[in-house]
């Protein structure tokens, strides 16, 4: 019988700042027009959240719809009722010209916090994670090392990390061995 | 290594999140062409000391194909641009025709 | 001898002692010190034998630019050869050995070359071991290889036992180099808002300015250098970094930072390397200067030391390195020199100025203080051998006749200064002669350009060629205020902090010394000194007619030794202009390239190593394939189970039983490598049609169709069974591998070419957990699961027939199956979701316990498609093979228009009845045939070789079967079933092969369709 289970299992590590699996995660791409109200209404019922902004994430209560490109987003909701949504919005585009598929398993996911977390991901993303640069709600698919990965920050300075379910071993490692406690940069 | 701001996302992305794509603007042959446009789309290639336009992939970020105008041999970008046209915007051109007036490119001035 | 002062050392600290150890000798240092001024505080003078003469050598510089003291740092899993021993912070328990010297440094048997030296020229290697040729590889280079060569490479056997890693940094201003004048183009262009890293590769700020002297804004520069750190310190957009060299400068303000985390203090955890990826919108280098040798015979001698690090040295350590100095020099700066070894207690027992008028007020001081100051005098000779014993002095307007020999334990030079021009230059910045100084120096109207097009790298003082300390602040004020401003923020125009230092007259160029200096006294003035390269070597290559700087560097090596010609270069290129009747800048320089000094290579690694080197890709049942015996195989990234071996089994035998028992009873393939690719919109049809060889669009919801695709030049690129959901929704499978590949491919027609075609693409291969059923008991085992489960989808032939699919449950889990196969047995694949991969994994072996199941890998895979005759992308094509090459013309539309590939095929090498086309191949006597071997029939081509008729794509030996069996290219091959061709093999054995059918077992495909 279905017992799912996410990627890395509960991983943790902690170190210059705290690695963790964080479960089963529902999670939905959708392509589509990005302008259209159809669209941004079905994205609204789906998640409770708004289309955001190139660059972005916008987060509800109970999920959050992250900026992939000019045509693709990606939605988050509970685990459990990601196969529901994706009726339901396939529902609510008909006619529109629109692709929704269930991706949750298809991914690892983490959550990267606390005072360190911003100088790991420099270590191993070529993308400036200065206080200034990069703030909460902010959402950018980049390298990771050597493999492809997307991350947020959220309002209580905790990054969410999405990768590749294959990779996912792969990526807490990463993670972990740039949060070893005694490679602090002392610069974020 | 080159910085080059995706015209779909708006990142100035490194090298290491782009792929490159080769040059830009080809002009497909299919069945019915002739064995000499069908050898040249295939084969046929600018290498251009100077002004060139390519094809990068934001492969590492928003996956979108995009067209970049630089020069080869300082490495200057004037510019990027959608993947959706056939040819430089005249923005692009204009700004080229700015810092390097007698350029040409193919059958572009 | 050399020893520690009574006074002095201001970065040592007295009272902290640590013992090291030098080629096994007990020796003893202060904190502070580096492994060189422990060395000369030892009485180690000598540190190394040079290359190419085993001579001795000494220290000469204190710095990055030292070119001998190269040793063996550590032992063991940290051992590190080439380590400068100025640039190696002392720590207790190093552990240093001197390398290119055998049996030891002091008795060297390879320092009979010295006395062959004249043997031994330029080019001496080229000229004589290139005849005669067979010599080379078994006489020649073996006994070089012997010889030459600096340190020893650390074991194979051991892993380096520290960590790296890299980190991205973003800067409107870099400032490299903290000196005085980084540290004020740092604090201006702070001032500005602008976000400014300032990296130094000491573990202490200022430069040379403390030892120097002066004063700045009435402070001692020491003091100044605090005040301005301090500054620096307190403002929160700047960044500083010690032991932190700028490494490189490269394309639109990408620059390379070297920080050196633990090399002071091993083992204390933590990375020992990190490498700073740096992006700036504007650089400054502040790198400041090198100081020039002087070119005189016996230059190389234990003992003979640049001026300014023989202070640096006495002021920065509290040691010397004689106790009798002769000082030899063309400008002013190495009278300080005099003076600070005079304050230390040291016997300055000349100084000889090469020019007639001397110095300037410094020169004063140094008369005031009682020692001999001789002007237009120069070295002629150094005494000694293993240490300076004396010193001939001659005019320097001669030929060398000696007037007069004094004795001295050490000697200073200093021949001028030369910009530390690297990092302005690896990025394209052009370099200006400066008569006056006689050096290279910026260009500032040609500086690196960057991505607008405009120059994105300044240099800041006596890297700009700055002379002396209020010229270089004026510089480094100007290029503070030029790089935030450029950088898009508003400087405070001010003005440089006020600096007062001696007036200076004027150097003057001396590239021979003495002037007319005659030949045996060439053959002893060392140019290069790790690479052994003399005075005499670049004017003989001149008159062999090397003119270029770029000939004579590689043809002399001059330049090409680890210190990459830091000392050398201007000197080298001096006699070379000098030789030729040339101006110097019309010789020019050779290429400066990154790193300006050598780099780990683990820092260049960074985190990549050990479990993660590189991605491994696991689906979601690795863990199970690992402890059930699972052998892996590479695909990709991913890894996959080659076979399943169980104990006292070889990896041959696993592979048969799985092959018999597939056939005979169920295997179990995890299948979750295969791409998945969902294409779903209005013309996706239409877009299908293009990319595949085959028409989609027609395929009816709820069936399978397998398809290729070929490139627009059309050869084969991958294969897979697309199977339509509904209207307009098709999912694609790929091979393992070309998941991302195939996903691209299509992204890029959709974005690039039919741009209005609506259609989406999603890559859904790592949603789902994919098993392959195959065998005779794959459909009962599938019931069980149902049974089970109480209920589930109908699996019946009826119900989902061949080359069908259907979604449901199976098991109680979510499902979809393909009545598909690879293999020729009754075969299902079921999808299920990544996170139900396992449990469902575990399901079907648990319920087919009792039908036989046993999983198999990918070599079982391979064979049972083999068996079929079914090709395989990678194995049957190459990139070069198109589908009428496989027989597969029945996949190649006639209806459709056009698709990808489809104008290729008509080109005339493509349309050649003479390619060579797919058969089977058995061996006559039942043997495997080697993988790849190619096929030989009649005559020779134009090289004289055997002509090739065709080759072997697959091979293997079949357990169903009991035999060999392969599939190959052969020219006319399916015309010529029957005909016995030969494969000769690398082993030197002719193989004997009979081309027949492909499809070796079950030709009528009855098994797959029950």
């Amino acid at each position: 019988m279905s017992d799912p289970v996410s990627a890395m299992n509960g991983a943790k590590f902690s170190g210059l700042a705290q690695v963790e699996d964080s479960g089963l995660q529902g999670m939905i791409t959708l392509r589509g027009d990005l302008a259209s109200d159809t669209l941004k209404a079905a994205v609204k019922a789906a998640t409770g959240a708004d289309v955001p902004a190139s660059g972005h994430v916008s987060l509800s209560a109970e999920g959050g719809v992250a900026w992939m490109s000019p045509d693709e987003l990606l939605l988050l909701v509970p685990y459990e009722v990601v196969d529901a949504k994706v009726v339901d919005l396939a529902e609510a585009l008909k006619g529109e010209h629109a692709l929704a598929v269930n991706v949750s398993d298809a991914r690892g996911v983490f959550r990267l916090s606390g005072d360190g977390a911003r100088e790991v991901l420099a270590k191993i993303c070529p993308v400036d994670m200065s206080a200034e640069a990069f703030k909460p709600g902010q959402f950018r698919r980049t390298r990771m090392a050597q493999v492809a990965a997307a991350f947020w920050l959220d309002d209580d300075g905790a990054f969410h990390i999405v990768c590749f379910r294959s990779v996912a071993a792969y990526v807490f490692n990463l993670l972990s061995v740039s949060a070893h406690p005694q490679s602090k940069v002392g610069v974020y | 290594m080159l910085i080059l701001e995706c015209p779909y996302c708006g990142v100035k992305a490194e090298e290491t999140e782009l792929a490159a794509g080769g040059e830009a603007h080809l002009k497909r042959f299919g069945p019915g062409s002739s064995d000499e446009e069908f050898h040249d789309y295939l084969f046929m290639r600018e290498n251009p000391k100077g002004v060139h336009f390519e094809r990068w992939r934001h492969a590492n970020g928003c996956g979108k194909w995009f067209h970049a105008a630089r020069c080869t041999m300082t490495l200057e970008v004037f510019g990027t641009y959608s993947a959706q046209t056939t040819e430089p915007p005249k923005e692009i051109q204009d700004k080229i025709s700015e810092k390097r007036p007698n350029w040409t490119w193919r059958d572009v001035k | 001898m050399s020893t520690r002062l009574a006074k002095n050392g201001r970065l040592i600290d007295r009272s902290k002692q640590i013992e090291f150890t030098f080629n096994g000798k007990r020796m003893k240092g202060y904190a502070g010190d580096t492994l060189a001024s422990a060395l000369l505080a030892n009485d180690q003078m000598m540190v190394g034998r040079s290359f190419k003469y085993h001579r001795p050598r000494g220290l000469v510089a204190a710095g990055p630019e030292e070119p001998n003291a190269l040793v063996g740092l550590g032992t063991g899993d940290r051992f590190e050869p080439n380590q400068r021993a100025t640039t190696t912070e002392l720590f207790s328990g190093l552990s240093a050995q001197s390398q290119n010297h055998w049996p030891s440094l002091d008795f060297d048997v390879l320092a009979i070359n010295n006395k062959l030296g004249r043997f031994l020229t330029a080019g001496f290697y080229y000229k004589m071991f290139i005849h005669p040729r067979p010599l080379w590889k078994h006489v020649y280079e073996p006994i070089i290889r012997q010889s030459a060569g600096l340190g020893k490479a650390p074991d194979k056997e051991l892993k380096d036992a520290d960590t790296y890693e890299h980190f991205y940094f973003f800067a409107d201003v870099l400032v490299i180099g903290g000196g005085v004048a980084g540290l004020q183009a740092a604090k201006v262009a702070a001032q500005s808002g602008a976000k400014v890293l300032l990296l130094e590769q000491h573990n202490y700020w200022g430069g040379r300015a403390p030892v120097d002297g002066g004063t700045i804004e009435g402070m001692e520069p020491g003091a100044w250098v605090e005040k301005t750190l301090e500054e620096l310190r307190g403002m929160d957009n700047v960044t500083l970094r010690d032991r932190c060299m700028g490494a490189g400068v490269y394309d639109h303000g990408y620059a390379l930072g070297y920080e050196r985390l633990t090399d002071h203090a091993p083992g204390q955890g933590g990375p020992r390397h990190r490498l700073w990826r740096i992006r700036a919108s504007q650089i400054v280098t502040a790198t400041g200067a090198i100081e020039r040798p002087l070119s005189f015979a016996g230059n190389d001698i234990p003992g003979v030391m640049l001026a300014a690090s023989m202070r640096d040295y006495a002021v920065n350590w509290g040691v010397t390195p004689g106790q009798k100095v002769v000082v030899a020099t063309n400008n002013d700066d190495a009278y300080r020199t005099a003076i600070a070894m005079h304050g230390a207690g040291v016997e300055v027992v000349r100084v000889l100025d090469t020019r007639d008028s001397g110095g300037g007020s410094l020169m004063e001081e140094v008369r005031a203080l009682g020692i001999r100051v001789e002007c237009g005098r120069a070295i002629a000779k150094v005494k000694g051998s293993k240490r300076v014993t004396g010193v001939a002095i001659c005019a320097q307007n001669g030929e060398g006749g000696a007037q007069e020999e004094v004795e001295a334990d050490a000697v200073a030079m200093s021949g001028g200064w030369s910009p530390v021009v690297h990092l302005w230059s690896h990025c394209g910045g052009k370099l200006i002669w400066d008569e006056a100084h006689a050096n290279f120096r910026p260009d500032p109207e040609r500086p690196p350009l960057g991505a607008d097009g405009n120059g994105f790298v300044i240099a800041a003082g006596a890297a700009n060629g700055a002379a002396g300390l209020a010229d270089a602040l004026h510089d480094a004020q100007t290029a503070g205020e030029a790089a935030a401003n450029a950088a898009g923020f508003t400087p405070k125009v001010g003005d440089a902090p006020a600096a007062e230092a001696p007036e200076e007259n004027a150097m003057e160029a001396v590239w021979l010394m003495p002037a007319k200096a005659d030949i045996k006294l060439r053959m002893k003035t060392w140019l290069d000194y790790q690479n052994d390269v003399k005075v005499s070597d670049v004017q003989l290559a001149a008159r062999e007619g090397f003119e270029s700087v770029e000939h004579t560097k590689r043809y002399t090596t001059l330049g090409m030794a680890t210190d990459q010609g830091k000392l050398s270069n201007i000197n080298g290129l001096a006699i070379l202009a000098d030789s030729l009747g040339s101006e110097i800048p019309q010789v020019g320089t050779t290429t400066f390239r990154p790193p300006y000094h050598p780099i780990s290579m683990g820092a260049i690694g960074g985190e990549a190593r050990g479990e993660i080197f590189q991605p491994l890709r696991k689906t979601p049942m690795y863990d199970w394939h690992d402890s059930n015996g699972a052998d892996w195989e590479p695909v990709g990234q991913w890894r996959r189970p080659f076979a399943y071996v169980r104990s006292g089994e070889s990896l041959h035998d696993a592979v048969n039983r799985e092959v018999k028992n597939t056939r005979d009873n169920l295997g179990l393939l995890d299948a979750s490598t295969l791409g998945k690719l969902v294409v779903k919109g209005p013309d996706a049809g239409k877009f299908l049609d293009m990319m595949y060889t085959n028409m989609m669009s027609t395929l009816k919801p709820g069936k399978c169709r397998y398809g290729l695709m070929c490139s627009e030049n059309g050869f084969l690129i991958d294969d897979g069974v697309v199977a339509r959901i509904d209207e307009d929704t098709w999912l694609c499978h790929t091979t393992t591998g070309g998941a991302e590949r195939i996903h691209g491919h299509m992204e890029e027609w959709l974005q690039t070419e039919w741009w209005d075609w609506k259609v989406y693409v999603a890559n859904v291969t790592e949603q789902l957990a994919q098993v392959a059923v195959v065998g005779p008991n794959a459909r009962k085992v599938l019931e069980k699961l149902n049974e089970k489960a109480g209920g589930g989808m109908d699996l019946s032939k009826e119900a989902l027939p061949f080359m069908e699919w259907r979604d449901g449950e199976i098991g109680g889990f979510k499902a979809r199956a393909y009545r598909i196969s690879f293999s020729g047995e009754l075969s299902y694949e079921i999808a299920v979701a990544a996170s139900d991969g396992l449990a469902f994994w575990t399901a079907l072996m648990e319920a087919g316990q009792e039908f036989g199941v046993m999983p198999y890998g990918t070599e079982c895979l391979h064979i049972l498609r083999a068996e079929k005759g079914f090709i395989m992308i990678g194995d049957e094509t190459d990139g070069t093979v198109i589908p009428q090459d496989l027989g597969l013309n029945w996949a190649l539309s006639k209806k459709k228009e056009d698709f990808l590939g489809k104008r290729a095929h008509s080109r005339s090498h493509m349309a050649d009845p003479d390619r060579w086309q797919l058969v089977g191949l058995e061996t006559v006597d039942g043997s495997v045939l080697p993988d790849g071997a190619y096929a030989v029939g009649n005559g020779v081509n134009a090289n004289g070789q055997k002509n090739t008729i065709g080759r072997v794509t697959s091979t293997y030996y079949s357990s169903n079967l009991g035999r060999g069996i392969a599939m190959g290219l052969v020219k006319h091959g399916p015309s010529r079933m029957g005909e016995v061709i030969e494969f000769p093999g690398t082993d030197g054995k002719i193989y004997k092969a009979k081309i027949v059918d492909q499809v070796f077992y079950d030709k009528e495909g009855e098994k797959q369709n029950v």
